[in-house]
């Protein structure tokens, strides 16, 4: 497969992933997002404290010629964001699932993460989407 | 050799000028006297100080760098990039229109008034409508005025849950976005795979809630809305209104009319249909008409005649108020008016016969070499989609970059969104048929060197006085003004 | 026919084009118009006129207008009759300028986007402010579009504007804010300026924005100390409207803490127009630059290290973010913007200085001797800039109508817009006026009633 997709990690059909440490998932865009929005030229975070939805709009990114929201995989409440992307977006492209981890969330219900796909899983959705364009 | 150009700050030295004034004349104050010390300005104004020779060789430099309709093909879709015909920018600069202040009495301005008149008469005619508002200063501030306008109506009618507005995914950009500046919703309409709008999801759409559908015929794909009178009939029977984009309307004059097609508002931009010139940018004009009933809620003033005398008319107690501060971009108007009574009724027919031919022919010319999507007949503008360039590696923007090379201004690239890699191709009627052969030899180059060697045309331009400009250090690094170092 | 010069296309290259296309006939290229919306005759225009006939036509109706270059004219109101270099016309006439579009495609625009960055850079040095935009339409639409951007910067709904405010600027701010949803309230007055003390009241947490002009309608320079301070204190953006030509001489909005400046940009080397078009000017601290609406030149390098520059912070505009947008605009006044820049070179820093002293000077001249005829009176205490508010002993159409008979426009009756105010006109008097001139009206005026 052409984008990286790592094991142990949640996926969800916005192409976000979430890993859980304890009861706190770390939120970022997968390898695949990141390299269909191009070079990330702007983050725009939420605010730590603030209370996310899953499926509903936590933080937006940017290219040059496109914006994408970032969707919260899971409800809760924002407990740490990371503020290197707000002078080095690009660290996103570099390594998104590593130092371009977008905010972190503290899990109210861990049911919401076993709804989401995992490796494999993932890896068809993307399959079928690439088919489709 | 490719050089950077010197800015402004960069040139002239302290004690030079490039102006002259008069003396004052009358007997001078203290400043001190006339403005307390702490209202004065106490930082340099840190502009440089250059002599008029300076001014002009840096500005003629600049202009050398730009490329405008005058200096060739520019078949930017959606933009009726057409010739600019130089006597309107004549009759444009007479004093007695230029040197006109908006405040100076009714009566010291009654050519000016004629003129919003007569312009109103030509442009209700062109486009089957009751009225005319000349006021909006471009298309886009157009269609904020004519929602403003739908909405006062609904309003008016005690219609005040109607908070949606349609708009078709082949919109325009600025359609969506007016529709959150006049605090609506957008409902986005999808397009079925003729490429016109899905009617049936049209009719899922409409409802209690819709205030208006906003819609370009043709679209921004230059295909006619075949379906539209069912399109009129599905938004009026759920009490919505019809909103059309005159953007294409180069396609469609002396043929049909908004107001025939069963639209209630409309927004012409005169700086595409009626050739006055971009400016680079602008100023643009947007005027605004409206059939009988939305009339009453049209911007103050509206120019009327009683006898032979033309006159501003505020008293319209349910209008929106005002959308620009004095009566729209008049200079502009001006030279749109001089280029419809050049043209008349056949001469208009024939613009529109012209840039139909010249779309259709460049179409089945550049067909043998790129994707197409919708095979049918188009109008003004067509959409190419080098998909299989794409993936051999040089795709739309890699495409546009090897136009500036050949000397033509590209498409309109990535635009519409629902078709990939989009070439919006609007070639329009002022372009002879060996100006399109030429522009279609160029595509078939550069379609052959992709299949070659896409990496030669993916590092383009070439040829251009700077080389490809590099966006995304722009956006991540802002630099947004000159700044003493 | 009169347009026919601007269509190339032969009979013969219509034929050979339609059988590569592959119809018949014209009628084919529009057979997916139906029948029924099909317009059934020839469309009802005036005849078409050759250019001689249209020159001669339009040639007829300026002849109609009487135009500021026959008349001395005391007209201001947001629109002056200030001196224009030759320059200006042979820069922006030229055809690579002004028959570009939107300068989407950088490397064959830096013409006009090397321009708009310097525009963009003498606005900011006028205003004090970190970033401009490349324009907005006009002097009203640029303080709607600063009051909607403290609005989305504060996530608030609610603004105050003075009623020193231009009232053409809060025709089209009221209109804009009524549309929106969002709430605009009135700062009263206090002979002729903001009533600070109402202000102060007025401003709580609720409020977005903050509204100012200066000098304001009335040609008076507000009092801006201490304001930023109060509009600051509940986190509210301070938006000014200013004439640049006022700020080489007054203190800069940017040293008294204004957030957002707007303005009509006018004065700086545009003709009056009958109103349009005009300049609408936006500049901004850089905190924001990501509300700022409309386009922004930026600077970048090429591929091989070459300064350049291109449209940049694009995702804020309506072609990208569509219903999330910063704002609609898309065409704007890029030529008109052109002209002022050109203008700012030409005129230099003493230039400019030169021309806001002058109409100080004059304007206060002009002040002083119109107001010790009998029955004229001062309106407003207070440091007036180019305009000023007089009270005339009678009515300011009959005084304009004897005025005009001299060759003259009087001022601006302002009466309509402030019913408070009886027979009250605002008089403007740029550098463009001599002493003759002035003398001229002060004696045409002289025991009128």
């Amino acid at each position: 497969m052409k984008y990286n997709v790592i094991d142990g990690l949640k996926y969800t059909k916005q192409h976000e992933y979430a890993r859980q440490e304890g009861n706190v998932a770390v939120v970022g865009l997968t390898d695949y997002a990141q390299d269909k929005l191009g070079e990330i030229v702007f983050v725009e975070l939420p605010d730590v404290g603030a209370a996310v939805e899953a499926g509903k709009s936590a933080a937006v990114i940017e290219s040059v010629k496109a914006v994408a929201d970032l969707y919260a995989p899971v409800d809760g409440t924002v407990t740490e964001v990371n503020e290197t992307l707000l002078d080095q977006p690009e660290v996103i492209n570099q390594d998104p699932y590593g130092e371009g981890w977008v905010f972190k969330v503290e899990i109210k219900d861990e049911s919401q993460l076993g709804e989401l796909m995992d490796k494999p899983a993932y890896e068809d959705f993307i399959i079928k989407e690439e088919e489709e364009e | 050799m490719r050089k950077a150009k010197a800015l402004l700050f960069e040139m002239g030295r302290s004690g030079r000028r490039g102006y002259s004034l008069p003396d004052n004349d009358v007997p001078e104050k203290s400043l001190d006297q006339l403005l307390p010390q702490k209202m004065q300005r106490n930082e340099p104004l840190g502009m440089p100080e250059l002599s008029e020779v300076e001014v002009i060789r840096h500005y003629t430099e600049l202009s050398t760098r730009n490329f405008g309709v005058d200096t060739g093909f520019y078949p930017l879709g959606s933009c009726t990039m057409k010739y600019n015909p130089k006597v309107n920018e004549e009759v444009a600069a007479l004093p007695g229109f230029a040197q006109l202040h908006p405040c100076q009495p009714e009566e010291t301005a009654q050519g000016a008034l004629e003129l919003y008149y007569n312009m109103e008469q030509c442009l209700k005619e062109l486009t089957g409508m009751e009225r005319f508002t000349m006021q909006p200063s471009a298309g886009a501030h157009g269609e904020l005025t004519g929602l403003m306008v739908i909405q006062a109506y609904h309003r008016h009618r005690g219609d005040h849950h109607r908070n949606k507005v349609l708009v078709p995914v082949t919109a325009h950009g600025t359609n969506p976005a007016t529709v959150t500046m006049a605090g609506y919703e957008v409902v986005q309409v999808p397009a079925d795979e003729r490429g016109n709008v899905d009617l049936e999801a049209l009719k899922e759409a409409v409802d209690e809630t819709t205030s208006a559908l906003m819609l370009t015929n043709p679209s921004t794909l230059g295909l006619f809305e075949e379906e539209i009178l069912d399109m009129a009939r599905v938004v009026h029977e759920a009490g919505g209104l019809l909103y059309y984009d005159g953007a294409n309307m180069n396609a469609i004059m002396g043929y049909t009319r908004p107001g025939d097609m069963g639209f209630d508002v409309v927004h012409l931009n005169i700086h595409k249909t009626l050739s006055t010139p971009h400016g680079g940018g602008g100023p643009g004009s947007g005027p605004v008409g409206v059939k009988e009933r939305l009339t009453p809620y049209l911007p103050v003033p509206l120019v009327e005649k009683k006898g032979d005398q033309f006159y501003f008319n505020y008293d319209l107690p349910e209008s929106i108020g005002k959308v620009q501060s004095f009566y729209g971009n008049f200079g502009v108007v001006v030279k749109a008016y001089n280029y419809l009574r050049m043209m008349g009724a056949e001469g208009l027919k024939q613009v529109s016969t012209d840039a139909v031919i010249n779309s259709n022919y460049l179409a089945s010319l550049l067909q043998k070499h790129y994707y197409i999507p919708y095979d049918r007949i188009r109008k003004h503008e067509f959409v190419v989609s080098p998909k299989t360039q794409a993936k051999k590696g040089a795709g739309a923007g890699d495409i546009a970059k090897a136009l500036l090379d050949r000397g033509f201004h590209p498409p309109t690239v990535y635009f519409p969104l629902i078709v990939d890699e989009a070439l919006m191709t609007e070639p329009n009627e002022t372009e002879s048929k060996e100006t399109l052969d030429a522009y279609a030899r160029a595509m078939e180059e550069i379609a052959r060197i992709i299949d070659e060697n896409a990496e030669e045309i993916a590092s383009g331009p070439h040829n251009t006085v700077v080389g490809r400009l590099d966006e995304v250090r722009a956006a991540r690094n802002p630099i947004l003004r000159w700044q003493k170092e | 026919m009169g347009g026919k010069h601007y269509l190339p296309l032969t009979d013969e290259d219509r034929r050979e084009m339609l059988s590569a296309i592959g119809v018949d006939t014209i009628e084919d290229l529009f057979s997916d118009i139906p029948r029924e919306v099909r317009l059934q005759r020839e469309l009802d225009l005036p005849p078409s006129l050759s250019e001689t006939e249209a020159v001669k036509h339009l040639s007829s109706l300026a002849a109609k207008n009487k135009n500021l270059n026959d008349n001395i004219s005391f007209m201001g109101a947001g629109v002056y009759d200030h001196f224009i270099p030759s320059v200006i016309k042979h820069i922006t006439g030229r055809s690579e300028f002004y028959t570009s579009y939107t300068p989407y495609q950088a490397e064959i625009s830096q013409g006009i986007l090397q321009a708009i960055f310097e525009y963009q850079t003498l606005i900011c040095q006028l205003t004090g402010m970190d970033v401009a935009n490349a324009s907005m339409y006009d002097g009203g639409t640029a303080v709607a579009e600063g009051a909607i951007m403290g609005c989305g910067a504060t996530r608030r709904s609610r603004a105050l504007v003075s009623r020193s405010v231009s009232p053409f600027y809060r025709a089209v701010l009221s209109n804009y804010f009524n549309s929106r949803g969002l709430e605009l309230e009135e700062i009263p007055l206090k002979d002729g300026h903001t009533d600070f003390a109402s202000l102060e009241k007025m401003v709580d947490e609720s409020v977005a924005s903050v509204i100012l002009q200066t000098p304001n309608f009335f040609g008076l320079v507000e009092e801006m100390d201490g304001v930023a301070d109060v509009v600051h204190k509940h986190k509210a953006v301070l938006v000014v409207s200013a004439d640049p030509l006022s700020l080489p001489l007054l203190q800069s909005p940017g040293d008294y803490g204004a957030d957002i400046v707007v303005g009509e940009g006018q004065s700086l080397g545009v003709p009056p127009s009958f109103g349009g078009p005009l300049l609408g000017i936006m500049a901004a601290r850089s905190r924001f630059v990501r509300q700022l609406p409309g386009r922004i030149a930026g600077e970048t390098v090429d591929s091989e290290g070459n300064r350049g520059y291109v449209l940049t912070l694009q995702t804020r505009e309506q072609h990208i973010r569509r219903e999330k947008a910063s704002s609609n605009i898309c065409s704007n006044e890029a030529l008109v913007a052109l002209a002022a820049a050109v203008y700012m070179a030409s005129m230099g820093p003493q230039g400019m200085r030169e021309v806001s002293e002058q109409c100080l000077q004059k304007a206060a001249y002009a002040r002083e001797k119109l107001t010790a005829l009998d029955g004229f009176e001062s309106v407003f205490p207070g440091y007036n800039f180019k305009e000023f508010a007089v009270k005339v002993p009678g009515s300011p159409e009959d005084l304009n109508s004897k005025l005009l008979k001299k060759n003259i426009y009087g001022g601006v009756d302002i009466t309509p817009f402030y019913p408070e105010l009886e027979n009250t006109m605002l008089f403007a008097v740029t550098e463009k006026r001599t002493r003759e001139e002035i003398d001229t009206l002060v004696r045409e005026l002289e025991g009128w009633k």
